[in-house]
């Protein structure tokens, strides 16, 4: 069994938590314990029955403003699959959170209410969705019971979209006409929706598939930290530890160390009490060099037959998260991997405006803006553009006076 | 490309020990907040994967209400002894004896709230700058919020509007003098899947986890192990039951919960087919809707 990690796009009045609070319900995800402190609620729908988006908005803050403020992870399963859900607020002051959810979301369910069709919000949650670049997309036409399960509606709203979707460049696009409010399609195929014969959202998520980056060619090892014990019985042993971020080792390949550019070959990947002859993307394990050579944090360790970009004048889409905006005369901290380092924004190429797709040549960038960025850093950075390779392709940027986390790059390419 | 090879509990560790060497990598006084409870035990396990044949870059801390599970207490020295690292006790006694806390009186008096002044003096005391726990985010609401690399303040206030922004498997540990950050390796574990990891990796467990027979008084629909810390009047009656403890805390405030599973397997098939969340048998969460947020904001676990 696997686990897949989904994001669900739309605000509250597309009925995002109705449809979350009914995946759970219907998959039977929800304890007595907390049924009864449902059933409790105060909050019904119109026609009595409980009021299912309850099950999202966990914070007294959220409840008494009726509104959710951040990125809430729910979890459930079935017998086939292990879903964790970011569910992130879908209004554009809160673009950022859909961003920090989306990074780490195999799939998007991208809601649109079947009354109102393709809008602004939906052009947007769509950029994001293309931008963070997500495999797999689900359009979830919501609603459906009040547009009388119209398939002339639902037809209208697919080829509507198919347009926007060639326009911001996603592909794997699954189309399903639902009613979270009366559980249409949802975990259940819907006799009110007949002619629609595919699988029901739940059925979907089970059985989408999701690949990884295995390849050799995007081999890549970030160091975490260096094992050193120092006994004497283990007087000679340093291992490098960490996760391989995309592609797969085995043992006697050829490696570079970057940004060194020195070359080894791996002697052994352990992990703790076992040897295996290959690490694949997403294991955390321990690797071996047959040269003594010079490794610590913050080194990424490839196959020498497949190297990334090695460069530290980087153009790079930039999401910006803070309050206070952008300025080009300071010095940040970038975070890429295990790396962290200085850098300066050193130009602003365009911004774009997220609602209509236009380029807008402004040049301040605040909090929740998006646009094309160059970057200077004070050591290159062994990179590879983030729509190759995601795993090694993000970074962010942290203001060196407050800590935060102000922004999120995924750098493109080198400009050197 | 090729289809998910890992299996949930394989991806699972993998991103647990990711972030424990990130604290490593990324901390200068970092330490592991342990409690005898299974989370904490399984976070001990994760760290030997990641640091074996070395030693663990951080000690153990145990903030000791003295309303301890005798068999946590065996456990957790058997356990030290076991794997040679080091403990550091923080006394919640110590906290009521330099009067910084008042024990609290009544029935239902318990020590667990205080324990957030002890563990925030242990903090401060050995500067420690990031506190690994064993927390996940579907125990509760409020946790189902919070970040895997949390920063609080020097107070160890949580404040759920101000998060940083977590992207990718990116943490930023950066953080002013005075504030630190808990760290959560585990977050998007289920209490299942820690059940199952830790059947699948044989991890020892104390022995109240387990079916036995125990005294019990039942209060407010819970039954709770008749013990010295417990305030007991007439109305109480202590029955003998079969029963074992689902979370490990404070004697005073976690409940029993009635079984007869005395193997692990018996164990994963109960909660499996349970209906009840493990937090339900949480008195400290019962007090209201929003407890867990409460406490959190002011510097709680």
């Amino acid at each position: 069994m696997d686990i897949l990690k989904f994001i669900t796009a739309g605000s509250v009045d597309d009925g995002k938590s109705t449809l979350i609070g009914r995946l759970l319900y219907d998959s039977e995800a929800i304890l007595a314990d907390q049924l009864e402190a449902l059933h409790a609620s105060n909050r019904k729908n119109d026609d009595g029955t409980i009021d299912l988006a309850i099950l999202t908005d966990g914070l007294k803050a959220e409840r008494e403003q009726g509104i959710t403020i951040d990125v809430a992870y729910k979890y459930f399963e079935t017998d086939k699959r292990k879903f964790i859900i970011a569910d992130a607020p879908g209004h554009i002051q809160y673009t950022r959170n859909m961003v920090t959810g989306a990074s780490n979301a195999a799939l998007a369910i991208i809601l649109i209410d079947a009354r109102k069709g393709v809008v602004e919000q939906t052009t947007r949650h769509s950029f994001l969705v293309s931008l963070l670049q997500l495999p797999q997309v689900v359009v979830a036409v919501n609603k459906m019971d009040m547009v009388n399960y119209s398939q002339e509606v639902f037809d209208n709203i697919v080829a509507d979209y198919k347009k926007l979707a060639a326009k911001v460049g996603l592909d794997n696009v699954t189309y399903i006409p639902v009613s979270a409010l009366k559980g249409d399609n949802i975990v259940y195929n819907s006799a009110n929706i007949s002619w629609y014969t595919g699988d029901s959202l739940l059925q979907h998520l089970e059985n989408v598939e999701i690949k990884i980056d295995d390849s050799y060619a995007h081999a890549r090892f970030p160091v975490q930290w260096v094992v050193r014990p120092q006994t004497d019985a283990l007087h000679d042993y340093r291992g490098y530890a960490g996760r391989v971020a995309s592609g797969a080792f085995k043992v006697n390949d050829r490696v570079t160390v970057l940004p060194s550019g020195v070359t080894s070959t791996i002697a052994k990947i352990e992990l703790f009490d076992k040897e295996p002859a290959e690490a694949l993307a997403g294991m955390s394990v321990t690797v071996h060099l047959q040269d003594n050579v010079d490794v610590s944090r913050g080194d990424i360790i490839v196959n020498t037959a497949g190297q990334p970009q090695l460069s530290s004048v980087i153009e790079a889409d930039l999401c910006w998260m803070d309050t206070r905006q952008l300025d080009t005369s300071l010095t940040y901290l970038l975070q890429h991997n295990t790396k962290t380092i200085r850098c300066k924004i050193r130009e602003v190429v365009y911004k774009i405006n997220i609602n209509t797709l236009e380029k807008d040549y402004d040049e301040d960038f605040k909090l929740n803006d998006i646009g094309r960025v160059v970057l200077r850093t004070a050591e290159p950075l062994a990179f590879d553009p983030y729509q190759e390779n995601k795993a090694n392709g993000g970074a962010i940027i942290i203001d060196s006076r407050t800590n935060v986390t102000i922004g999120a790059l995924m750098l493109r390419q080198s400009v050197e | 490309m090729s289809k998910y090879r890992l299996d949930y509990l394989d991806e699972l560790e993998a991103e647990a020990i990711y972030i424990l060497r990130e604290v490593a990598g990324q901390f200068e006084k970092p330490a592991l907040l342990f409690s005898g409870g299974k989370d904490s035990i399984t976070l001990v396990h994760l760290a030997l994967k990641a640091f074996r044949p070395g030693k663990f870059p951080f000690p153990l801390v145990h903030i000791d209400t003295g309303h301890n599970f005798e068999e946590t207490i065996t456990y957790r020295d058997e356990m030290i002894a076991r794997i040679g690292e080091k403990l550091i006790v923080g006394n919640v006694q110590d906290s009521i004896d330099e009067g910084k806390v008042i024990e609290q009186k009544g029935k239902n008096a318990s020590r667990n709230a205080l324990q957030t002044v002890t563990l925030l003096d242990t903090i401060a005391k050995h500067q420690f700058d990031a506190c690994i726990g064993g927390a996940r985010r579907d125990e509760e609401k409020a946790r189902a919020k919070e970040r895997i690399f949390s920063v609080r303040d020097e107070f160890g206030q949580w404040d759920p509007k101000r998060q940083r922004p977590e992207l990718w498997d990116i943490y930023n540990g950066k953080i002013h003098k005075g504030e630190n950050v808990r760290v959560f390796p585990i977050s998007n574990w289920t209490e299942l899947d820690v059940w199952n990891y830790i059947r699948r990796e044989n991890i020892p467990l104390p022995t109240i986890y387990f079916a036995h027979q125990r005294d019990c008084i039942t209060r407010n629909g819970q039954l709770m192990a008749a013990s010295p810390f417990l305030n007991m009047d007439d109305d109480d009656v202590i029955e003998r039951k079969n029963v074992r403890f689902r979370t490990v805390g404070d004697m005073t405030c976690t409940a029993a919960v009635e079984s007869y599973a005395f193997e692990i397997d018996d164990i994963i098939d109960e909660i499996a087919s349970s209906k009840i969340s493990e937090r339900g048998a949480r008195m400290d969460d019962k007090v209201s809707e929003a407890a867990m947020e409460e406490r959190k904001k002011g510097g709680y676990f």
